[in-house]
């Protein structure tokens, strides 16, 4: 009961945004309203904002017209995948970095003093500057491709919160725990190992949350700044773009984002439910 | 035979942001030999934890020389010659009481199967056996503080540091707590410096109670209890044991101190 209580909280809030849309759709005009040349209220004709089962429904047709082209949910399913694979990439680069990042500025203070404004700061460079740095970097290491530049791009968003919650953890050990294993005559390494890390992980988890979060938005927008094909951001582009007479296509690849974001989460849950020795204390206190 | 702990002359000052210095410690002098309990009481702030503290090299003395087995402090804690228990039990969370007990035997690379049985031969000591496998969390109070004890059992060392151990426990409790560290201790032989707040448990537990004063912490009598060896709980009911109860409250009062708050009289 109490474990499925979430899942059936979260059902509810997605029937209630559906059941907004449609509401919206049924009583606002459908050329929205305009107030002095400013559009307050969108249209709610159904061209700029579909019926839900419209969405659905043009999931089982085709993309194309033509004949021998796949329905659009599997092309949203192949993008969402090649989207999520990036996203996996970019994350496990982010929890590096910003583990190791971490455990710097725990292990030193004066590179906590001379790192935390940067870590922050990094975060205030949009990823459309970003983008061209990047793949310009890359361009000059042999073998080096476009996914790759998506995935560092994404990672740079995914390290912040780890480094900031592990940064937390692996500092809330208690004096006396401290003093217990330097009372046992062992080094930093161990200390580290036994205590801070074990120690970190109930601010871990919740960083790595966060991680996959901004690892899925940040592989989405780059792959629309890099220009990458195959993921759910181009396709998204393109779709909207392409199709101004067949305006449910563009939510099959918002689907698709919704979708990799869902399973990346259920993924770091998993792996929160593996480290759940260590998280009692957020059990009991 | 090198006593257990020497320390002379130490004093050892701290300094308070913006409040120039606290004096916590002048010229202490106190030998504990090899296997004797020795307590050291005073009203709070007399410096009884920051003794303990720098026999344990968890800090530094201003001045004096200290040392353990007959070596520097350091080198003691480096080669593990004392265990150490606090007030708070200090367990890991995500350890069980197994694996909090193995904790200095694991950091100190002693082989798996001898650890098991060391960590068997400790539960069964401190009366957990059953407990094994359980979390720090799902314990009382009483039971922490007894994985701690055992915890510091666990290298076998020749000295035991012990800061309040008892202080959080109720009065049965740590009256029982008493009884198996008496028993603990005949067993293993050690030395063992014990902070406490109460002047029976000081008595009933020690062959020495060393009376502190505060500001600036010193030692102002110590008090030889002389009641045999193995005590049980007819130690606690006999008029020697009141006598020397007495006499180390006399002892506290007689300080030149401006008040004995924080020592209990039971
Ligand atoms: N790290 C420190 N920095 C500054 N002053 C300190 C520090 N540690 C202890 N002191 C001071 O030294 C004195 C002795 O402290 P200590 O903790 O040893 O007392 P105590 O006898 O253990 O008291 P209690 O019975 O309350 O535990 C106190 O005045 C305290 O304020
Ligand atoms: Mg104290």
């Amino acid at each position: 009961m109490t474990r499925a209580r979430p899942i059936i909280l979260g059902a509810v809030g997605v029937l209630l945004i559906g059941a907004l849309w449609e509401l919206y759709k049924a009583i606002a005009p459908a050329t929205g309203v305009v107030i002095g040349g400013v559009t307050v209220l969108p249209r709610s004709s159904d061209l700029a904002m579909p019926h839900i089962a419209t969405m659905f429904l043009r999931l089982g047709q085709p993309v194309l017209g033509d004949p021998g082209s796949p329905p659009l949910w599997l092309a949203v399913l192949q993008a969402a995948g090649f989207t999520l694979g990036i996203a996996a990439v970019s994350w496990v680069i982010g929890v590096v970095v910003g583990m190791l990042l971490a455990i710097l500025m725990q292990r030193f203070r004066t590179a906590e003093s001379a790192l935390a404004p940067w870590v922050i700061l990094s975060q205030t460079v949009p990823i459309i500057a970003l983008a061209p740095l990047v793949s310009g970097f890359g361009s000059q290491i042999p073998g080096w491709q476009d996914w790759m530049s998506v995935a560092v791009i994404a990672s740079y968003l995914a390290f912040f919160p780890v480094s900031i919650g592990a940064l937390r953890g692996l500092s809330s050990p208690e004096v006396a725990h401290v003093e217990l294993l330097h009372s046992y005559a062992v080094g930093w390494w161990k200390t580290l190992v036994r205590l801070r890390l074990p120690a970190s992980v109930p601010y871990l988890v919740p960083a790595l949350r966060l991680a996959a979060a901004s690892a899925v938005i940040g592989t989405v927008v780059a792959e629309v700044s890099i220009g990458l094909e195959g993921g759910v951001g181009r396709m998204m582009i393109e779709f909207a773009s392409a199709s101004s007479g067949d305006p449910a296509k563009p939510f099959g690849p918002i689907f698709g984002a919704i979708a990799i974001g869902l399973v990346s989460a259920g993924i770091v849950a998993l792996l929160g439910l593996f480290l759940r020795r260590y998280r009692r204390s957020e059990a009991t206190s | 035979m090198t006593d257990a702990v020497t320390v002379s002359a130490v004093g050892k000052t701290f300094a308070v942001a913006n409040r120039g210095t606290v004096v916590a410690l002048e010229d202490i002098n106190l030998v504990v030999a090899p296997g004797e309990f020795v307590s050291l009481i005073g009203p709070s702030g007399c410096g009884k934890s920051t003794l303990l503290r720098l026999i344990a090299d968890l800090d530094q003395p201003s001045t004096g020389t200290l040392s353990v087995f007959g070596k520097t402090a350091r080198q003691a804690r480096t080669d593990q010659d004392y265990g150490i228990a606090f007030q708070q039990a200090g367990l890991l969370a995500w350890r069980t009481v197994a694996e909090n007990v193995e904790l200095p035997l694991q950091l100190h690379r002693v082989a798996k199967p001898t650890r098991r049985a060391r960590v068997a031969e400790l539960l069964e000591l401190v009366g957990l056996t059953d407990f094994a496998d359980r979390y720090p969390d799902q314990l009382s109070g009483g039971m922490q503080q007894r994985v701690a004890i055992a915890r510091s059992l666990a290298e076998s060392p020749g000295l035991l540091l012990m800061d309040e151990p008892f202080g959080a426990l109720d009065e049965m409790t740590r009256e029982r707590m008493q009884n198996e560290l008496v028993r603990i201790r005949h067993e293993t032989g050690a030395a063992v410096v014990f902070v406490t707040h109460s002047i029976p448990e000081a008595v009933f537990l020690s062959d020495r109670v060393v009376v502190m004063s505060p500001r600036p912490g010193r030692i102002v009598d110590v008090v030889s209890v002389e009641l045999g060896g193995e005590r049980g709980d007819e130690v606690r009911e006999a008029s020697a044991f009141f006598a020397r109860v007495s006499a180390v409250r006399e002892a506290l009062h007689g300080a030149p101190a401006k008040g004995v708050r924080g020592v209990e009289n039971r």
